[in-house]
């Protein structure tokens, strides 16, 4: 609590026991010849005095509907009617509810700032042989930082001396640490762990990813969702309306029967609740709670109309290489025929390896071992066709379809999507090794969730050739594939999906950023993923994964329902509530703690309610 | 330009009527976020100072207690 808070707390307490003291007298005190009501006045001024002296100062400045004038309005009209237990209990109500208010609101702002705490204070640069400690503002590209292990990286840049492993988690939610080494990159915001670093600097510090991440999680909320806008809107009017209506209830029924005690009473429980402070405070506390909650899991969310569309999305549209798969290639598959599988893609390996070709290098990488160079000799590319080299004195082939024809072989084609490379001895025919780009280990889980989640239409766009992708739609259960598209075409197959969905669902589509930021921004949430140096990413999408999963965004439809329920739980309870009270209100049934729960405690619940939104992923992240 | 600014602000209405005050300045459009207590201005580069003073005047006018750190 901050001091404010104490103070307030402390006035609450002297409130409340003065209070119970003078109703305990009133009950059971000895008669004496003058009444004991005027006591009541001092708890009443020990909680309300300010809440009255800022009624007065408000309408002085022209502001006449807020709540300290209601609620001046409504206790000292209870105090006129004679009605001074209820006075002072609705103010004592309203102000212990405001400070809950502030101690919960106060408490889920500092957690999401806490999360979101990846600002580097100071970075250590090299300069002229001295290390000095300055703002990472003042760095410039191209100097040399230090960053010891325990510290954060400060600045984007290049690793120039030392090793080490790097927390993530702050930037993508990651637990696993990464690792890096000498002309690697390394990413602000990340936590050293283990070693000395020295990095060149490749931006300034305001480029840098931890700037633009921060800079994007604060302007976050001047995107507002639908539903706080009609929360805003339907404020506006809901006081005044609510104003007029008492002012009604106290005239028109009175006049009809004369008691007038009994339906000013009934006008002044109107004003009491007349607040719209339960929907004001909770509803826009639980989109930043899901916001703030998405972000912990390495989703960033540009704003919460991001997140009500997220939580809408009915057609997921993805892009395949680098999204759904690695963007990578490996070997998918080695069909021996004459030898075994360790034999093949020895062979293959040594005989490719004295080349740059990317197969080359995705052989060597399955086959994983030193290369003992005297195996080799005679090695001759065959433009085109592969490779011909001797290998412990014998001579093979490695290469295409055209290579296994030219030299005669009796070759068999490979039912596996993707590159087939044949493997042969000038006469036996060895078998052949299949390298593709690699689905991502969890793709499949991803576009399952989001089934389960209720998306009705996955679909992927890729620019592969057609068996290419069919396999890979196959692979992962897509609903629809559209192969061998430009660039271009994909923002005309958007266009088509786009129209053909129903009106309040949504579509999203997911890419790495590359290339397809006119279809990210056609989408109604664009979905970057793998933001980690890719600012591209960061600037198009209106939701960035941080990590490159794609079963995060399933995670992030699951956040965003949950954060879109408890808003309207938030906003179908408080209306209600404030509805059944105003409705009692008009038959002449509602009392005083009736409607001061309706405004005071509808709000404690409603805020109690809107911080599940926080601590659900703190639950998930211990779960995992 | 867009510039932000901390401010202290106690109630959720009280920032909504922040917003809705200062964004009737000509030149100024602006969001006061409760939960981050924040005041993000975005207004003419040139005429900001004078601006700025224009906006302070006008939260100070809705909501007497709030505080603004330029």
């Amino acid at each position: 609590m901050t001091k404010k808070q104490k103070k307030m707390l402390t006035r609450i307490l002297a409130a409340a026991g003065g209070f119970v003291a003078v109703a305990l007298l009133d009950h059971f005190g000895p008669a004496l010849p003058a009444p004991y009501w005027p006591l009541y006045l001092i708890p009443y001024l020990i909680i309300g005095w300010d809440i009255l002296w800022k009624a007065l100062r408000n309408i002085a400045h022209g502001q006449v509907f807020d709540e300290n004038f209601l609620m001046a309005i409504a206790t000292v009209g209870a105090l006129c009617i004679g009605e001074f237990p209820e006075a002072v209990f609705v103010m004592l109500f309203y102000q212990i509810g405001e400070l809950f208010q502030a101690v919960a609101v106060g408490r889920s702002r500092r957690s999401i700032a806490a999360l979101m705490d990846i600002r580097p204070d100071s970075a250590n640069v090299e300069r002229e042989g001295e290390l000095l400690e300055v703002d990472p503002d003042e760095v410039e590209i191209g100097e040399t930082i230090v960053i010891r292990p325990g510290e954060r990286v400060p600045i984007d840049g290049v690793v120039l001396e030392g090793s080490s492993a790097l927390n993530t988690a702050a930037l993508t939610g990651e637990s696993l640490p990464r690792d890096v080494a000498v002309g690697d990159d390394v990413i602000s915001g990340c936590i050293n762990l283990t070693g000395l670093l020295r990095v060149r600097t490749t931006k300034a510090f305001g480029e840098s990813t931890v700037a633009k991440i921060l800079d994007l999680v604060e302007n976050s909320s001047t995107k507002k969702a639908k539903t706080e806008q009609f929360i805003t809107r339907f404020a506006r009017w809901y006081t005044p309306a609510v104003v007029i209506g008492a002012l009604l209830l106290a005239v028109i029924p009175s006049l009809v029967t004369g008691e007038w005690a009994k339906w000013v009473e009934q006008a002044l429980i109107f004003l009491v609740i007349s607040c719209p402070c339960a929907l004001v405070i909770s509803v826009p506390l639980t989109f930043f709670g899901g916001i703030g909650g998405a972000s912990r899991v390495g989703i960033l969310v540009k704003g919460s109309n991001y997140l009500e569309a997220l939580a809408r999305a009915e057609v997921v549209v993805f892009d395949k290489t680098g999204t759904l798969t690695q963007g990578v290639f490996n070997v998918t598959a080695t069909h021996p025929d004459q030898c075994d599988k360790a034999r093949l893609l020895e062979t293959a390996a040594l005989a490719e390896s004295y080349s740059t070709h990317p197969i080359a290098r995705s052989l060597r990488d399955a086959y994983n071992r030193e290369v003992d160079e005297g195996r080799i000799g005679n090695v001759a590319e065959i433009a085109g066709r592969g490779v011909k080299a001797d290998i412990d004195g014998v001579t093979v082939y490695v290469g295409n379809d055209k290579l296994m024809e030219d030299i005669g072989v009796k070759w068999r084609p490979c039912h596996r999507v993707g590159t087939t490379v044949h493997v042969a001895t000038g006469e036996a025919y060895l078998g052949h090794i299949v390298i593709s780009d690699q689905v991502k280990p969890d793709a499949r889980e991803a576009v399952a969730a989001l089934k389960a989640a209720g998306v009705r239409k996955t679909v992927m766009l890729t620019g592969d050739s057609p068996a290419v992708g069919e396999a890979v739609g196959r692979e992962l259960g897509l609903d629809e594939v559209h192969a061998g598209l430009l660039p271009a075409d994909k923002v005309t197959q958007v266009e088509e999906l786009l129209a053909g969905k129903s009106p309040k669902g949504a579509l999203c589509f997911v890419g790495d950023g590359i290339n397809d930021a006119p279809v990210l921004s056609r989408a109604d949430v664009g979905v970057a993923m793998g933001a980690l140096g890719s600012d591209a990413a960061i600037e198009a999408a209106d939701v960035v994964l941080m990590d490159d999963k794609p079963s995060k965004l399933a995670k992030g439809v699951a956040i965003a329902r949950k954060t879109l329920s408890i808003a309207n739980q938030n906003i179908a309870f408080a209306l209600g509530v404030k509805a059944v009270i105003l409705l009692l209100g008009l038959l002449g049934k509602a009392n005083m703690w009736a409607g001061a729960f309706a405004d005071v405690g509808v709000m404690v619940i409603a805020v109690a309610n809107a911080t599940r939104t926080l601590k659900t992923s703190n639950d998930e992240k211990k779960g995992r | 330009m867009k510039k932000k600014f901390s401010i202290e602000v106690d109630c959720a209405n009280c920032a909504q009527k922040m917003e809705d005050a200062v964004n009737k300045i000509q030149g100024v459009t602006a969001t006061v976020s409760f939960m981050q207590q924040k005041l993000i201005v975005e207004a003419d580069d040139e005429r900001f100072e004078e601006l700025m003073d224009q906006v302070v005047k006008a939260c100070k006018r809705v909501e007497p207690d709030c505080e603004i750190q330029r």
